[in-house]
């Protein structure tokens, strides 16, 4: 098996993640978009690691993982917040910025 | 020689001006050294009226008179003290005082008198004078008399000062003087829209020509760094021609406005709309000439220039052939008149456009002009005095039994400028178009023929005047019953006036080298004898001029008294149809000057508020456009932002792809 084809599905990944972002109202499926993405990178600089036979990229997935566990906290905690406030887990409904 | 008299400038008394050109001026003395009264006298009357207002009611005018007489007996006091000097001794000099000192540039005023001025001081003041004496009758009625007479006095002094100046910067002071007076006088009777245009008319045709004049003394100023007429004189000895070509075409710009010559003329004609006196001294006799003596005054300049004295030549045998067309057609007396005044000066600028031939002949034309148009204009003045103010001559007609002094007087004017020997004209214009035949190739042919023709039209739309307004049958208008004589005070100066014409030809202008000749050829450096030959014998010229003068009077008789004369003009050809109109003058100045400047102005407007503004403007509403769209991109979901972002990296990414 090529190493082309994780390649291939880190991109799928990536791509359902991203479509997943942007067409889902809910904060938390949202989220777990964005975790979708993350792990795609992983997974490419996982791949990318082997192809070039250094260990860069595992180093760098592992870093990204650290990084999204933090992630994670933060952002719930904000989801959290905003469903409390406004008692709605939407992300449309929170455009409070919006002039 | 500049530096001498700069050097002296402390000096308090006249300073003597070395000359290096024909003329070497002395030191004023005697008398002379009092000439600055000449301009001071009328400048005071004018002061005085015009200050003291309603006090002087009384006795203004005839003060003014006085004073105008007080300058002619000056005047005259010069001429004999001058008269008694040697020829070369005779210009003088006055010093009054260090008028401009800026830097480098010094400049004083003073008076330059030598018989070329006192010519002119003698003409003005005597003129002027009779004409004072004349308006206490003509405007006795006049509730606005003494502001009158208080503009002829500065009229008065304005012209002396330019005439008797010493430099170009002065001799423009005197210039806008008299340009001023004249705009006052012709809005005179500035309740009526009508004269109130006239003036503003002249006042701008004038200005177009004070440009031009203004513009010389700024070249003179760049050439020569002086602006003075001794160093002037000097200077164009030694300068480029095209510079004096550049000098000489504006200062016959300048002469073109003052003087009413082609293409400037069109606000004589309009300017009849002044009280007549007004016309008589100011658009007749004096300030209409000062193009003519800026001329003559200039010839240094004009000599260092053939292309410039051709374009003066050219300009007067157009105008004294324009003005003797239009003046065929007018029946407004005065417009006539008028016409007739600017065909007259047209041949004065021929002959000073001739060069040494000619500068003598063009101011004793001046001269002559001077007395027998002035007499008419006042005749014309006692006419419509009886007369309702009415101008159109035919509604005139039969007047010499009613008004036999008028129309004595009148007639001698009228054989005066017809040239019919010995009257005064004769004297001078045969001269003249003696002298334009003088010469080699075209030139004395084209220019000779039309001074000769002008004279054959000049006869007939004078004999038309006189005869339309004495001859004939009456046509007068129902409201006129009984015209009268006008009163003494009006018709002693046409007495003298018609006197002058009669006997001032002969006079100046008698013998082999007349009078007037040796009085002004030192002036210009002449020597007797340098005259040429015409290319026709001379007698052949005089019988010719004579032939042509008695046609043109011939048909004038056959025509307006033998014939019935009309009460309503003929429609008439279109050649008499476009002289009545002026030929189109106005409609050219409107054509080729107004309209363009109108659409020049609005273009200009238009370019303001849409160029300038617009884009001023435009460019606040683009951003304001620009950045209303622009917020739209703010609405405020996460997720656009999220597909911004991703948009973003996707063009970055792009990019980077396709430089590698």
């Amino acid at each position: 098996m090529s190493l082309s084809h994780y390649i291939y599905l880190a991109t799928i990944l990536f791509s359902i993640g991203a479509v997943t972002v942007l067409l889902r109202r809910n904060a938390i499926i949202v989220f777990m978009g964005v975790e979708l993405m993350l792990n795609a990178t992983n997974l490419a600089f996982v791949t990318f690691a082997r192809v070039h036979g250094t260990l860069d990229g595992q180093v760098i997935a592992l870093f990204v993982m650290v990084v999204a566990a933090a992630e994670v906290v933060v952002g719930l905690a904000i989801i959290m917040a905003i469903f409390r406030a406004r008692r709605s887990a939407s992300v449309d409904s929170a455009n409070l910025m919006k002039l | 020689m500049h530096t001498l008299t700069n050097g002296l400038g402390a000096y308090a008394g006249p300073v003597a001006l070395a000359g290096e050109g024909p003329v070497t001026a002395v030191t004023a003395s005697g008398i002379t050294a009092y000439a600055w009264l000449l301009v001071a006298l009328p400048a005071l009357g004018a002061a005085i009226l015009l200050v003291g207002g309603k006090r002087t009611n009384a006795f203004g005018p005839l003060l003014a008179t006085l004073l105008s007489w007080g300058s002619f007996v000056v005047g005259l006091l010069v001429v004999i003290s001058m008269a008694g000097r040697a020829d070369a001794d005779r210009a003088a000099h006055l010093h009054l005082f260090s008028w401009i000192n800026v830097g480098s540039f010094n400049l004083d005023a003073g008076q330059r008198l030598d018989p070329l001025s006192m010519a002119f001081v003698l003409l003005i003041t005597f003129v002027g004078s009779l004409i004072h004496v004349y308006s206490l009758g003509y405007m006795k009625d006049d509730p606005d008399k003494r502001k009158f007479f208080a503009y002829l006095n500065l009229f008065v002094a304005a012209m002396l000062l330019l005439v008797t100046a010493d430099s170009y910067l002065l001799l423009y002071v005197g210039w806008e003087g008299v340009g001023l007076a004249s705009w006052l006088l012709i809005g005179f009777w500035n309740d009526n829209p009508a004269y109130a245009t006239a003036a503003n008319k002249a006042f701008i045709a004038n200005r177009v020509g004070d440009l031009g004049l203004s513009v010389a003394i700024m070249i003179m100023f760049f050439q020569f760094g002086h602006v003075d007429f001794a160093s002037v004189d000097a200077g164009a000895a030694n300068a480029s021609p095209g510079a004096l070509t550049a000098m000489g075409l504006f200062l016959l710009l300048g002469a073109c406005g003052k003087s009413a010559q082609f293409p400037l003329q069109s606000w004589l004609g309009d300017a009849m709309a002044g009280p007549t006196p007004v016309s008589a001294l100011i658009h007749a006799a004096t300030m209409v000439t000062a193009g003519v003596y800026l001329v003559v005054r200039s010839h240094a300049i004009f000599e260092g220039s053939p292309t410039a004295q051709l374009v003066v030549v050219i300009v007067g045998a157009i105008t004294l052939l324009f003005g003797a067309v239009v003046g065929c057609a007018k029946d407004d007396m005065k417009k006539a008149l008028a016409a007739s005044t600017m065909s007259q000066i047209g041949y004065m600028m021929l002959a000073a456009g001739l060069g040494p031939v000619g500068y003598v002949f063009a101011i004793f034309h001046l001269l002559t002009h001077g007395f027998f148009k002035a007499g008419m204009f006042l005749g014309a003045g006692s006419v419509m005095h009886g007369m309702n103010d009415q101008v159109n001559m035919r509604r005139f007609g039969g007047l010499r039994t009613v008004m036999t002094i008028t129309w004595a007087t009148f007639m001698m004017g009228w054989l005066a400028i017809l040239g019919v020997p010995p009257f005064a004209g004769y004297w001078s214009k045969d001269k003249i178009i003696e002298a334009a035949f003088i010469g080699e190739g075209w030139r004395p042919w084209v220019f000779g023929l039309a001074a000769l023709i002008g004279a054959g039209i000049t006869a007939f739309y004078m004999s038309r005047l006189f005869f339309m307004t004495f001859h004939g049958k009456k046509r007068w208008t129902e409201d006129i019953h009984h015209p009268h004589e006008s009163p003494l005070t009006m018709t002693i100066p046409m007495m003298v006036l018609a006197f002058g014409s009669v006997v001032l030809g002969a006079i100046l202008g008698f013998g082999q080298t007349s009078l007037l000749q040796s009085w002004l050829n030192p002036v210009f450096g002449i020597t007797a004898g340098t005259e040429g030959e015409p290319v026709l014998p001379a007698n052949l010229l005089l019988g010719l001029t004579l032939v042509l003068v008695l046609a043109g009077a011939g048909l004038a008789w056959v025509r307006y008294v033998r014939d019935v004369v009309p009460e309503i003009a003929p429609h008439g050809n279109l050649v008499t149809q476009a002289a009545r109109n002026d030929l189109y003058q106005d409609a050219v100045n409107e054509g080729a000057l107004m309209r363009p400047g109108i659409h020049l102005t609005r273009s200009l407007v238009f370019t303001d508020t849409r160029g300038i503004d617009g884009a001023a403007s435009g460019l606040g509403a683009l951003v304001i456009g620009a950045s209303t769209r622009l917020r739209k991109l703010q609405n405020g979901y996460v997720r656009s932002y999220a597909l911004t972002m991703l948009a973003g990296v996707v063009i970055i990414l792009g990019a980077v792809w396709v430089m590698q």
